[in-house]
């Protein structure tokens, strides 16, 4: 059985857990018709314009299929005819929420190609920055999360959190969500006077608050009983669809390319990849909330390390990068962001593919939705993290 | 039926006389009573709503409404009229007459179930020898309302909103009534009068205590509790409105006035269950156990208060619901949505034994004592 097929072989119809209160009434052979229901466009659980057309009988999920493209923007095409310099414009719209990693990835990829070496001091920035915005990222998650499963209050204090990180970013940035800030060689600006103090500050005051998220809503009954044994993803088949991020986590395996395969300064600092046990939504939930955890002890070590000196180095009036091809593989917040440049020694990409986390994550749905009930394909829903512009780019 | 009832539970106690009772006259006492169940309906739920609104927003770090009159307060107010002057759309698929009348099925009862509420010592309607039979069977009558709606509105995720309604109904009416019936046993009657006159005097070894009921079926209270939050589908409870993925359920297709009726249901609803749980569980106008209104200190403190009394009465009241109100946001500001097999599985396994189990008890002491 090649890995495809088990992906998408069907599983049995079993009840989620323990639930079995709307099972088939009898003994199970009355013919319904089912129905088809069509989750989307434009639905509160997509956060977005996504659409599942699930096969229901009664309650149950027959089957799933996601449509995708609502939000196709051509990013691939556009860059093609963007000077290197402008990509990063681009690249920050796709996931929104990680403006800041995705023209990360883009700057790395161009000055790999380029041979192209940036200053330290800019290097440890952009990790600092980075940090950040998987927080910001990650904080989102957990309040959506929280509205799918019909929890209010997750949201607002996810939201007075993202408030400190956002105003954060914006003095360095000016910018709150497409922060613009990385360039080929380097950044914009240098930080300005102050911001180590803040990034420490806001570093303290979100540490102290994030008990109440493990307290609010992990350790929250209704909470587990509705996340516990939802949707688990097996480790092998969490491989052979391509998940990656904290989906891929929360089923045990490690994979984390800050700590597998280092960028930028990674490799200096100690980097913990924490995991789930057996891939449901509860794992992938608290593989997120771990995950800011430990983005903030990484901030914490970058505070001591960033050294003095200049933050961008010269670049060339015209910024041409030679023939070839290269790829560059990060740690976006929902997962691996990858990005092949391939020149042909122009000012403009010949080509750039991405490889977004949030297309591979919801490749998983179909698979981890048959067999469910409404409720918890919502729940699944909201627990492998997509941005709606990063799948469809 | 009624008469076999009636006859069966004969009342022990002398059917209380309403303040409004005023003269011999036939109209005057009517027009009195029909302007008090009007005002508690249109009224209460409003001030509920505002307890909601600031509630919620003070525990989501924010600040609720504040625009909208003194503090923002009007807001639902403002709410109402906006939603009169929409426009009233109907699905061309819809089943008109149905959808038309499925929110006035919902509200019609919500309003009845006010009638025979004491509001404080005199200040009731109609004082029903069969008042908490009579509240409880009104009370579900809303169900068929969202039924309706449910159905009518010819949206998939309107149907399922409106079949889990029904399904949370079957499954949650038995607990809710096993722990009322507990308290119609101890107190010995069913009309809410009688109930709230019964927890102010109660004989044990022939010493007259005062205590709630609270005290004594702490269990059923709780059981009562949360078998009226499912009764209303308010969170953690709301599956048939569930707007993570039904979208809004049963009130999918609805707009403008119709939607402002259902949502007044809502409202109503959570102040009519909590006035009930006032009157069973929580002395209904008394201050503390045994503390008399100030006005009546002879006569067990419960009737003819004078005016101060009364008026201190219904605040007494108005004050209890509103704490029951403000219990209910504050368990939808915590707990996520639970599932609708998960909630059928806590009713039958969990909260109907409970029930039972307090039934047997509190049957078993008021016969030894």
């Amino acid at each position: 059985m090649s890995d495809l097929d088990l992906a998408q072989q069907v599983l049995p119809a079993t009840a989620p857990g323990e639930g079995i209160a709307v099972e088939l009434v009898g003994n199970g052979d009355m013919q319904t018709a089912d129905m088809s229901l069509s989750i989307g466009e434009a639905h509160p659980a997509t956060h977005g314009v996504f659409r599942i057309v699930l096969e229901m009988d009664g309650e149950r999920v027959v089957d799933a299929h996601p449509v995708i493209g609502y939000m196709h923007r051509g990013f691939e095409k556009l860059a093609e005819h963007r000077d290197y310099r402008q990509i990063k414009a681009l690249v920050n719209r796709h996931d929104w929420l990680s403006g800041f990693s995705n023209e990360l990835g883009v700057a790395l990829v161009v000055e790999k190609l380029m041979e192209f070496e940036v200053p330290d001091r800019a290097q440890w920035i952009r990790m600092l920055l980075a940090e950040w915005n998987r927080i910001l990222n990650h904080l989102m998650f957990i309040g959506s999360y929280g509205l799918e499963l019909g929890a209010i209050t997750p949201m607002f204090y996810a939201f007075r959190e993202r408030e400190d990180i956002q105003a954060l970013l914006e003095s360095a940035t000016g910018g709150r969500l497409h922060f613009t800030y990385n360039q080929v060689g380097g950044l914009k600006i240098d930080l300005p006077k102050g911001f180590l103090h803040e990034s420490a500050r806001v570093s303290k005051v979100t540490r102290e608050r994030l008990p109440d998220y493990f307290d609010l809503v992990l350790g929250n009954e209704i909470f587990q009983a509705r996340s516990k044994g939802v949707g688990p993803l097996p480790m092998d088949v969490g491989l052979s669809i391509g998940v990656t991020g904290p989906t891929l986590q929360a089923t045990g395996l490690p994979e984390d390319s800050r700590a597998t395969e280092p960028y930028l300064k990674y490799g200096e600092l100690d980097v913990e990849v924490p995991v789930g046990s057996n891939g449901d939504a509860y794992d992938r939930f608290s593989c997120l909330l771990h995950r800011i955890r430990v983005s903030l002890d990484l901030i914490d070590q970058i505070h001591d390390h960033i050294p003095p000196g200049p933050v961008n180095s010269k670049l060339p009036k015209m910024v041409k990068a030679p023939e070839g091809a290269t790829y560059v593989r990060t740690e976006n917040p929902l997962g691996q962001l990858s990005y092949w440049l391939e020149s042909d020694g122009g000012r403009n990409p010949w080509r750039l593919k991405m490889r977004t986390p949030s297309f591979s994550n919801v490749q998983a749905i179909p698979y981890l939705m048959r067999g469910q009930l409404l409720p918890d394909a919502v729940s699944i829903l909201g627990s492998v993290f997509f941005v709606v512009g990063d799948i469809d780019r | 039926m009624m008469l076999l009832v009636t006859s069966g539970v004969a009342p022990l106690l002398a059917q209380a006389e309403s303040l409004l009772d005023v003269g011999d006259s036939f109209l005057l006492p009517l027009v009195l009573k029909l302007a008090l169940v009007l005002a508690v309906f249109f009224v209460v739920p409003l001030v509920a709503g505002y307890v909601e609104h600031k509630a919620m927003g003070r525990m989501q770090h924010r600040r609720g409404p504040v625009e909208a009159g003194p503090f923002g307060s009007l807001q639902l107010v403002a709410d109402g009229i906006k939603f009169i002057q929409k426009e009233d759309l109907i699905p061309a698929a819809a089943d008109k007459w149905v959808f038309a009348i499925a929110p006035g099925v919902a509200l019609v009862p919500a309003m009845l179930v006010i009638v025979v509420l004491p509001f404080g010592p005199g200040v009731f309607a109609l004082d029903l020898e069969l008042g908490l039979f009579y509240v409880l069977s009104a009370s579900s009558v809303s169900v068929l309302g969202v039924l309706m709606g449910g159905w009518a509105s010819a949206n998939k995720f309107s149907l399922f909103g409106g079949l889990r309604a029904g399904a949370q109904l079957i499954a949650y009416e038995l607990p809710l009534i096993l722990a009322a019936i507990a308290v119609a046993v101890q107190a010995g009657t069913l009309s809410l009068v009688g109930i709230v006159e019964a927890q102010s005097g109660f004989m044990l070894f022939g010493t007259d205590v005062n205590v709630w009921y609270v005290f004594p079926q702490l269990l059923g209270f709780g059981i009562f509790f949360v078998a009226a939050m499912a009764e209303l589908s308010r969170p953690p409870f709301d599956m048939p409105i569930g707007d993570s993925e039904l979208v809004f359920g049963y009130m999918t297709e609805y707009s403008g006035i119709k939607y402002a009726m259902y949502m007044l249901t809502e409202y109503a609803g959570m102040v009519s269950m909590s006035a009930i749980m006032v009157v069973l569980y929580l002395g209904g106008w008394q201050i503390l156990p045994g503390v008399p209104l100030p006005g009546c200190e002879v006569g067990g403190g419960l009737f003819d208060c004078g005016v101060t009394g009364t008026l201190l009465g219904v605040a007494v009241t108005l004050a209890k619901i509103m704490l029951l109100v403000f219990v209910m946001v504050w368990a939808r500001v915590t707990y996520p949505r639970l599932r609708e097999d998960q909630l059928q599985r806590l009713s039958w396994l969990v909260l109907v034994p409970l029930a039972l189990v307090n039934l047997a008890l509190i049957t078993i002491a008021k016969v030894v004592f």
